[in-house]
């Protein structure tokens, strides 16, 4: 199905925020810390300001009294305020790329020259660039007692005792590298003052939530500040958060009372935006010889880096709440920590925390069939909660909603993903790779997603006398093809072709209200939404035209005016109208869906791979996704997101990499040495896209369908290799999955293969 | 992410561009030259160099674009694009190894416009050109307002991203000894993304004698120290016999030995050592695989 959104993005005649320009517009640069920690002692900034084309030069000392710091959005929590961040540092840097000052000139080339004569006079502090070095270090913060920010405990059953209690045990250590979002466009503000009023064009995901922290921040009427989305080369989470420079931009432009614009680099975006995924899991699992688990131990530590951003631990919450997946674990114990270090600071990232969460549960599933030679695909099996178990609550909360598993059937998913992946005649097809030099293996990850967070969306639909419907949002559009979606919910509604559908969003003079696209919301909740404002419209039309529908009859909205079965005359919408107005029935229509709980959308990722047993090299020959939504509003635009999300998600599992050195210095700032996918290395990703279990908590029965793409990748992948050369349960327990650990593998094996074994 | 400033100077003849390369440097000032700037424009961009001055050589076709083979040897202007040597019958034909050196560098739009010349300025290590260039000893014609000296690729190629071109000097012409009878030639390399500079690269040309022995053997690796690697002189044990596969894979092992490649985090020293036997050993094999065929 074609999006709405296309035919501009492709001709490359969409607007972007690096696109506009305004008379008198000045751009900004942002000088930021080249230490990962360190005293700022002084800031000189005389030389900087006389250069000419410099318009300002601020720092922190600049900023109005009391301004400050950037708040919690999402999971806040006490102990974590201490540690947020202020737009500009005042005396102290805690990761290389926090902004200290900006530069304002009447061009970015004169704003970067102007930034090199900066002088900030550092004392450099001992940088602490792992969660190790962190534990043993002090605190980050005053008013902290360690770096050691947030701990959670969660037991269910006997815990730790059951896992100590049971048969069998594997112990493993699983590393999740640092990485994160990068949008084909790196982030950007233009800030343009009029009168009294600021206009502020490039928010995107929560720009409802923004606009209200900006005007708290700056002490400005809320009507005081519109926000104007434009088009957006991708967020992923990471992108529209409030970062410093959603502050710094338009207070620049309030001060100057000229337009200012911000444009981030890609080597700024490396440092600046949000990081994700760093996390270290020490597990213990319990099971018996059929593979049955018994419980579940885990320690989770994650190194969060110097400040906490608007998502709190939003990101951690979710891997320990999520953890348990698909499966009956009788008992559970995890333990959450989270720690400050210098490094950039993070949040979330297409499936944070599952992704790194899903990692580690479905690669010991493997793990215990390779321990019991047992078929990983029984192992799950015989641990999947079954469909009549459903809904069942792990017992856990995210994002302050208890985790009950809604609705699904796991082991239809499991079944139909062996049969996508022909797993029945794989040991063939081993061995004709085995002819061709390559060694075949199959590998399988269970996933289960969470989407739909409320509170709540509304929906304005207003029917035009030509015809044609208004349909107003409070969604963002972050390429995800939020017009397309509410055009068709609303187009299948009234029978109105989609076309004639007009999606308003992302003007905060247009829209009232709104929660944003994020966390795989916009369809089950603005969508529903949608959905209700169509049913309600629909029966107050009928109601303006009961005396010509009559009962019984069927209507069809045309585009030339309404028609009635049985009748040859066709009620024109000026009519309608009309009559709608004389009657006191509005065809304005607003309605609101708030969601009670999440809906759980699952499936299984499967990949079949070729390993090179001289290099280590992967080449993937299948990849398939099996994806249960509930009801698909868009087959094709689910399909793509799901898409989307592997090649991500193949990033994440063999490529990319934030990597920093002891002294806290990124390594791989630049995508020179930051590896993300290109068309070589996503193979074509088979979907099946399964309506098994709608969702009961929304009207359409829709669960979400943005993140569940990514998830799977790592451990589908891993499990793939470590089945392809054998490897014993210990293998691939870190990402990424470099060549040079299969290789490594590869050789191990061969030491120590009893001989003869290969021909088992 | 811009540069500093420059001036750029455009000039439209070789002479005028070694006339002012002198100048500018007997003056003091420091000066780049520009050809395809697939490696230099991001480095300007990233302020890792700022040059006072770029002298742009891309109006330089007539002079600096060209492939014209002759008696044993092809000649290349240095200005010639990745993709004309990519597609052109001449080298597939005479340096078939170039063919398939330029496929594995980088895209479309980076062989369109990156140059011969750029690559071996530029003298990164794991870059195929100056592999190749090495692998055949490729003869490097340097010249300056004052003099022009030809000399061959390894008294070109000093250390990492290093050369022994004078800051007086511009590459002009490239002479590249053809194919041999009986011969085969292979470039085998393994990168992490399709495009990528290579991890680990090897290059072979192999000539048999009439009874099938092997004649002549030459082998350069990339990716493994500082500067392309020759690693022909260890290759005698071959010469004069028919190996196997097996054989030849012996004595990669036994020659790549002593390599210490440095690690960094896309691959450790002991994964490129590894990475350069496999690749030698490909590359020879497919190399009198080649021949064979032929
Ligand atoms: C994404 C990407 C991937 C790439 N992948 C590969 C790859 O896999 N393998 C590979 O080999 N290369 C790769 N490259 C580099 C590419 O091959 C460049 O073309 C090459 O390195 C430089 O050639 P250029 O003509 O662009 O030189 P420029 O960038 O213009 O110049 C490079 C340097 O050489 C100097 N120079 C240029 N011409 C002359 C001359 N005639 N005389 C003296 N000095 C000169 C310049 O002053 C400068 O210092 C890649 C580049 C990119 C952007």
């Amino acid at each position: 199905m074609r999006r709405q959104e296309d035919p501009t993005l492709l001709r490359g005649t969409a607007t972007f925020v690096a696109d506009l320009t305004v008379p008198r517009m000045v751009e900004a640069v942002v000088v930021r810390s080249m230490y990962a920690h360190a005293r700022i002692d002084a800031i000189d900034t005389m030389a900087t300001s006389s250069l000419s084309g410099v318009v300002a030069v601020i720092t922190a000392a600049d900023l109005p009294e009391g301004v400050g710091p950037i708040p919690m959005r999402l999971s806040s929590s006490p102990e974590l305020v201490q540690a947020l961040q202020h737009p500009l540092a005042r005396d102290r840097v805690r990761y290389v790329g926090e902004p200290i000052a900006v530069i304002v000139a009447q061009s970015r080339y004169l704003a970067e020259d102007a930034a090199s004569t900066l002088r900030v006079d550092y004392s450099p502090l001992p940088a602490m660039a792992s969660v190790d070095t962190a534990m043993a270090s002090a605190p980050l913060f005053e008013g902290l007692t360690a770096n050691h920010v947030y701990h959670r405990h969660h037991q269910k059953g006997l815990g730790s005792e059951a896992v100590a209690a049971a048969p069998r045990r594997l112990k493993m250590h699983f590393s999740i590298q640092r990485h994160t979002g990068m949008p084909l466009e790196t982030r950007g503000l233009l800030a343009v003052p009029e009168a009294e009023r600021l206009t502020v064009y490039g928010p995107t995901k929560v720009v409802f939530f923004n606009r209200r922290l900006l005007s708290d921040l700056l002490k400005v009427p809320l009507e005081h500040i519109h926000y104007v989305e434009v088009a957006v080369g991708g967020g992923f989470g990471i992108r529209g958060e409030f970062y410093p420079e959603d502050y710094l931009i338009p207070f620049l432009a309030q001060r100057l009372q000229t337009p200012v614009r911000w444009i981030e680099d890609r080597m700024e975006h490396f440092q600046a935006a949000n990081h994700s995924r760093e996390q270290h899991h020490e597990v213990e699992v319990g099971f018996d010889d059929m593979g049955h688990v018994m419980g579940l131990a885990d320690h989770i530590w994650v190194d969060t880096g110097a400040y906490i951003r608007t998502h709190g631990v939003t990101v951690p919450e979710l891997t320990q709440a999520m953890l348990p997946g698909p499966y009956d674990w009788a008992a559970l114990d995890t333990e959450l920590h989270v720690v400050l270090t210098n490094k950039t600071p993070t949040g979330t990232y297409r499936g944070p925390g599952r992704f790194e969460g899903t990692f580690v549960r479905e690669r010991l599933m493997d793990s215990i069939a390779a321990t019991l030679h047992l078929d990983p695909l029984v192992v799950r099996q015989r641990n999947l909660l079954q469909a009549t178990q459903l809904p069942y609550s792990n017992g856990l909360k995210a994002l302050g909603h208890e985790v009950e598993l809604d609705s699904g059937n796991y082991p239809a998913a499991l079944l139909r993903a062996s049969n996508l992946m022909e797993s029945e005649t794989i040991s063939q097809r081993k061995s004709e790779a085995l002819h061709t030099g390559h060694l075949r293996g199959l590998g399988f990850a269970f996933v289960v997603e969470k989407s739909g967070l409320g509170p709540y969306e509304d929906a304005r639909l207003v029917l035009q006398d030509d015809g044609t419907v208004a349909c107003f949002t409070g969604l963002a559009d972050l390429g995800q093809g939020t017009g397309t979606m509410l055009a068709t919910v609303v187009s299948k509604e009234l029978g109105v072709d989609r076309d004639r559908i007009h999606v308003i969003y992302g003007d905060t003079d247009r829209v009232a209200e709104g929660f944003g696209t994020f966390a795989s919301r916009g369809t089950v909740v603005g969508g529903s939404a949608a959905y209700l404002a169509s049913a309600e419209l629909k029966r107050r039309i009928v109601a303006v035209l009961s005396d010509v529908i009559g009962n019984g009859a069927k209507m069809v909205m045309h585009p030339s005016g309404i028609k009635v079965s049985g009748r040859t005359r066709t009620v024109s919408y000026r009519e309608v109208l009309h009559r709608a107005e004389t009657q006191k029935v509005p065809l304005d229509v607003t309605q609101r869906f708030t969601a009670t709980a999440m809906t759980y959308p699952y499936g299984v990722h499967a990949c079949e791979v070729d390993v090179s047993p001289e290099t280590g090299a992967v080449h993937i020959v299948r990849y398939g996704v099996v994806y249960d939504v509930g009801k698909a509003i868009n087959l094709d635009m689910v399909r793509d997101q799901i898409m989307g999300g592997v090649a991500q998600g193949i990033g994440g599992a063999v490529l990319e990499q934030l990597v920093y050195d002891e002294t806290g210095q990124l390594q791989t700032g630049t995508f020179m040495d930051y590896l993300i996918p290109g068309m070589c290395e996503v193979p074509d990703i088979e979907v099946v896209v399964t309506e098994d279990a709608p969702a009961p908590s929304n009207p359409m029965g829709v669960k979400g369908a943005g993140e569940g793409g990514a998830v799977g990748v790592a451990p589908a992948l891993a499990n793939a290799i470590a089945d392809a050369i054998s490897a014993p349960p210990e293998a691939f327990t870190t990402l990424p999955i470099r060549p040079q650990d299969i290789l490594r593998w590869i050789r191990l094996g061969l030491e120590h293969r009893p001989r003869g074994d290969e021909a088992e | 992410m811009k540069p500093c400033a420059f001036q750029l100077y455009t000039p439209s003849t070789l002479e005028d561009a070694l006339e002012a390369l002198w100048e500018l440097t007997e003056e003091g000032r420091s000066v780049k030259v520009l050809a395809g700037g697939q490696s230099l424009i991001p480095v300007l961009n990233m302020r890792l160099a700022t040059p006072d001055v770029l002298i742009d050589l891309n109006e330089l076709d007539s002079d600096l674009n060209f492939i014209s083979p002759d008696t044993n040897h092809i000649k290349i202007g240095a200005l010639t694009r990745h993709y004309q040597l990519e597609t052109s019958p001449l080298i597939s034909k005479n340096v078939p190894i170039i063919t398939e050196a330029e496929r594995l560098i980088g895209h479309v739009a980076i062989r369109s416009r990156g140059t011969l010349g750029g690559s071996l300025a530029h003298a990164d290590p794991s870059a195929e050109l100056p592999l190749v260039a090495s692998l055949l000893n490729a003869r490097m014609t340097l010249q300056s307002k004052h003099a022009t000296r030809t000399i061959p690729a390894a008294e070109f190629f000093l250390a990492y991203l290093m050369t022994s071109m004078e800051p007086t000097e511009i590459l002009t012409e490239i002479t590249i000894p053809t194919l041999p009878g009986r011969s085969g030639q292979s470039i085998q390399e393994f990168a992490l993304r399709h495009g990528d500079f290579a991890i680990a690269v090897a290059g072979a040309q192999v000539t048999m004698d009439e009874d099938g022995c092997i004649s002549d053997a030459r082998l350069t690796l990339g990716g493994v120290g500082g500067t392309p690697l020759d690693m022909s002189a260890s290759l005698a044990p071959l010469v004069g016999s028919r190996p196997l596969p097996e054989d030849i894979e012996r004595l990669m092992k036994e020659i790549c030995q002593d390599l210490e490649p440095d690690g960094d985090i896309h691959a450790d020293s002991a994964y490129r050592k590894d990475l350069a036997i496999t690749l030698s050993t490909r590359a020879l094999v497919d190399g009198l695989q080649k021949v064979k065929d032929s």
